[in-house]
């Protein structure tokens, strides 16, 4: 065994966290490898150039809530990371309507007003409420989760801390941050508003990466999770990324590299080897070995705790509830190479006329009927005929991503079900694109004139590509019973796991999805604070 | 859409606007100063007459045979005293006695109401009513409104007003008519100066804004922006919402939140009105165990100030407009407290501010400092604590 493959700390996986592990590992000075299954780097969080000159961010197309003490720690500016802003939501309505939220707080109160004065006033009051309680939660979001049953000192301060916080609390922001742990985003959002387009598109948020509809409860939580992103004013990291996601994952990689991070594509981890009931390295598929004083994995929890390790290093209860952890892959992505921007009946433009709404969101989510009819459909194992539809146009954001005067587009698609009826084939895939396109042509009739070429990834696809079982855009639905100390399990939510020198830190790790990079900062922490 | 509202003046007041020094105002566009300098607007509201475009102020219309239980209920005067044709200015607050924001009440007739708000509180209002038979509409567009301040208005509004204003008494209104169309004169202001508003259908802004500019020509009539207004409102001691308090429904945390009394708005709440209001219970206890935090009147005194300068070799120097920058009160080498808005007071030739002292710093006659930068240096200016307002005219209620 040469030196060469002797390290300090082995990462399994090159997604967003897995690198942002590596490169906190090397900055405190470690010997560092990052293992990749595919040719690139990014897991989910990749940019490529399926059609020559158009770039899809294939996955994730949103940076929500990248730690900006990440992006400090790493200089991750100096390594080309450039977050540009996404201020508007354009949701067109089925009678030839549009309602319009940006991020101007007079004028998106003007543009409700036209659908309902009392909503107008209601967002306001609504959007306080919710960011007075993600405000409530943030702390516990850097922390690591205590285990409420143990007695361990950590244990027991983080605990205090958790109470610390709930006393700080008002009673007023308490109530509501127990309303929001139980409701559906339905019952919540019925509470505020009236006007349907509003409702629906704010539901559509407590659905996202669940296999829940908008009138199931738990769902309000998932709305205040995607409020986090929105409370830190001026210092937000909500936006789309230079070169789409990849641009993330590229800046994490350079910083990554500059420390010292040896990067190895083509490399599939057949099994982590354990000796004495220790990690001690990796072997790969290809038949090499590596070693190492600590094995870390940025793969799905899955692939973590049932593929990589032998399940008689695990306890059988651990094993039981990684086999029941959810990861019901709910949805898909449909990319599109556009020859020109598809003219929406409520927003017509002419060509360099483009509406800001075109640099923004584009929600299809007309209503909650409209989403939990489109629930409905995969409830029984099928696509949504209707589906709900979270579009960007990256090339309108970033004009780098298309050739000059051409775009792309980005459709998250929701629903589209992992155990779909009959399995997934390229049938359905083409029934899935089909859904997604004539959904858009309901609003925006000259799409199809638009399309120069088009990608359509279900969940299956997810997980044959970015390696997630499940295809679950969280490696692990957020819902109350898989977050914070009880995700991925209880008792092992400190990115440690019951075997010793193997950690976890990827999404189906606290504080969970969403290009967050927390997950692998925290567990790079607890690595270097267990010493090796 | 996309764009910010202009009001029905637009088209006149973008045409004077030299300096396309726009300001947001709920969604508005408003004039920051017409000129490149806000000398000769600050003396049209002092010396002849200012016109000044308000109408992005939010009005509500309230009207019904509950109009006037609910604006007493939500509101913290005794609107069942108030008279058909009567103004009343107040604050509304939360259940905890902490203001939610400011405006005036106007009693059209014995069940319609008018109320203008900086902010929407048209749910607030709808909260407050339930099981009351009562109408709220917002009319911020459909209501045209223009601020006329200073010592020459009168004369101007008695050449082209049908009825003359000269027996329109102070925070009292008067239906009237301009060219035949229909207005109401109110005889408020933001400007502790002699001065009106008038209110309009907003279809007839542009005829009514030239009526008063050629009215006013030989009176020196002004168009002002609100950067001017902002200084003659801290003359007036008057305070804004966002700027010198915190709405308490915007506020993240409890210390942002502001009492009326904090506010040095006693004068406002009348505890002796009958019935429940919002508000009561807290207002009562803070009435009964006195108020911690006051808002008065700061000035600075001059000769510290040249002393404090002439260390560096300089004159004092200050800005020639309203600072809405927090800036801390010392006594001694401990904090008290912080101003909120200061100015350049060009009428009384001194550099005066809003503060927030605590107890029992606000007393009038306390010797404070305040914090100023000379030259990038931190330096504390002597300052004393004066009643406001801080000017008052003797025709501003004549």
């Amino acid at each position: 065994m040469t030196s060469s493959n002797q390290y300090d700390a082995i990462i399994i996986g090159g997604g967003h966290n897995g690198l942002v592990a590596a490169a906190y590992l090397a900055r405190a000075g470690k010997k560092v490898v990052v293992l990749e299954r595919r040719h690139i780097v990014g897991g989910a969080a990749v940019t490529e150039e399926i059609f020559p000159g158009y770039k899809f961010t294939e996955f994730s197309y949103v940076v929500s809530l990248l730690r900006p003490e990440i992006i400090r720690d790493l200089e991750l500016p100096k390594h080309g990371l450039k977050i540009l802003p996404l201020p508007s939501t354009f949701t067109p309505t089925e009678n030839g309507d549009y309602l319009a939220a940006w991020d101007d707080h007079d004028l998106t109160r003007r543009e409700i007003y036209r659908h309902s004065p009392k909503d107008a006033e209601a967002y306001d009051e609504y959007a306080r409420v919710m960011a007075r309680a993600a405000k409530a939660i943030k702390p516990i979001i850097n922390l690591i989760p205590p285990d409420p049953t143990s007695l361990s000192m950590r244990d027991m301060l983080g605990l205090l801390k958790v109470g610390q916080f709930a006393a700080s609390l008002s009673e007023k922001e308490l109530y509501a941050i127990a309303k929001l742990a139980t409701q559906s985003s339905a019952d919540l959002l019925e509470e505020w508003f009236e006007t349907d387009a509003l409702k629906g598109t704010k539901a559509a948020s407590g659905i996202i990466g669940t296999f829940l509809g908008p009138r199931s409860p738990g769902t309000a939580y998932v709305l205040l999770h995607h409020y986090m992103g929105e409370i830190d004013g001026a210092f937000r990291a909500w936006g789309f990324a230079k070169n789409g996601s990849g641009g993330v994952s590229g800046s994490i990689l350079n910083a990554a590299q500059a420390l010292g991070v040896e990067i190895r594509v083509n490399a599939s981890v057949k099994q982590v080897i354990v000796k004495n009931g220790h990690a001690v390295g990796v072997a790969l598929e290809n038949g090499d070995e590596l070693q190492s004083k600590v094995v870390m994995s940025a793969a799905d929890p899955k692939r973590t705790f049932l593929q990589f390790v032998e399940g008689k290093h695990f306890p059988d209860e651990f094993v039981t509830s990684i086999q029941n952890f959810r990861t019901r892959g709910s949805s898909g992505k449909v990319n599109i190479a556009l020859s020109e921007l598809p003219n929406f009946t409520a927003l017509p433009f002419e060509k360099g006329h483009e509406s800001v709404l075109h640099r923004g969101a584009v929600s299809i989510s007309p209503s909650i009927d409209y989403i939990e009819r489109a629930y409905d459909d995969a409830k029984y194992g099928q696509i949504s005929k209707r589906p709900y539809l979270d579009m960007i146009f990256p090339s309108m954001i970033d004009p780098d991503m298309a050739p000059p005067g051409q775009h792309v587009m980005s459709c998250f698609v929701q629903y589209a079900p992992y155990d779909l009826e009959g399995g997934w084939n390229d049938e359905k895939r083409n029934e899935l694109g089909e859904a997604v396109i004539s959904t858009i042509e309901q609003y925006a009739p000259n799409i199809r004139k638009c399309i120069v070429g088009m990608q359509v990834i279900s969940p299956k696809d997810i997980e044959a590509i970015a390696g997630i079982t499940g295809g679950n855009i969280f490696h692990g639905e957020l819902l109350l019973h898989q977050i914070f100390f009880l995700r991925p399990t209880p008792q092992w939510a400190d990115f440690r796991t019951p075997l010793k020198g193997y950690y976890f830190g990827a999404a189906g790790a606290h504080p969970g999805g969403g290009v967050m990079g927390a997950a692998g900062m925290l567990a790079a922490k607890e690595i270097l604070k267990d010493g090796m | 859409m996309i764009e910010l509202r202009t009001t029905p003046f637009h088209e006149r007041t973008s045409a004077l606007c030299q300096p396309q020094n726009w300001r947001k105002w709920a969604g508005y566009f408003a004039a920051g100063s017409y000129e490149h300098t806000l000398d000769r607007e600050y003396w049209a509201i002092r010396n002849s007459a200012a016109l000044i475009d308000v109408s992005p102020l939010i009005k509500y219309v309230i009207k019904g045979k509950d109009a006037a239980a609910l604006l007493h209920r939500v509101t913290t005067r005794d609107i069942y005293k108030m008279k058909v044709g009567q103004v009343a200015y107040t604050g509304w607050c939360d259940e905890e006695g902490k203001m939610i924001d400011d405006g005036t009440v106007s009693r059209l007739d014995e069940t319609t109401f008018r109320l203008t708000a900086a902010e929407p509180n048209l749910r607030w209002l709808s909260m407050n009513a339930v099981g009351m038979e009562v109408e709220i509409t917002e009319v911020t567009d459909d209501i045209a409104a223009l601020s006329f301040q200073g010592p020459n208005t009168r004369k101007v509004l008695n050449k082209i007003t049908k009825k003359s204003v000269d027996e329109l008494k102070y925070f009292r209104l008067m239906k009237n008519k301009i060219n035949e169309m229909e207005i109401t004169v109110s005889r408020t202001g933001y400007t502790g100066d002699l001065g009106y508003e008038i209110w309009m259908d907003a279809k007839d802004a542009l005829n009514i804004w030239d009526a008063l500019m050629n009215a006013g020509a030989d009176y020196g009539i002004t168009p002002v922006g609100i950067l001017a207004l902002d200084m003659t409102r801290v003359e007036a001691g008057l305070f804004m919402l966002d700027v010198d308090y915190t709405s308490a429904s915007h506020a993240w945390i409890e210390s942002q939140k502001s009492s009326p009394f904090e506010l040095g708005l006693d004068w406002t709440v009348n505890l002796d009105k009958q019935g429940y209001f919002v508000g009561r219970r807290a207002l009562e206890k803070e009435k009964r165990e006195g108020s911690v935090w006051k808002m008065v009147g700061l000035e600075v005194d001059w000769v510290g100030m040249e002393k404090i300068f002439k260390q560096v070799g300089l004159p004092p120097q200050i800005p020639g407009m309203a600072v809405r920058g927090s800036l801390p009160i010392f006594v001694g080498n401990v904090q008290v407290g912080y101003a909120s808005t200061s100015t350049w007071s060009p009428v009384l030739k001194k550099y005066i501010a809003l503060a927030h002292l605590q107890k029992p710093y606000f007393e009038v006659g306390t010797d404070v400092r305040m914090e100023i930068t000379v030259e990038h240096h931190r330096q504390h200016a002597p300052a004393k604590v004066v009643k406001l307002p801080f000017y008052e005219p003797e025709w501003k209620k004549r």
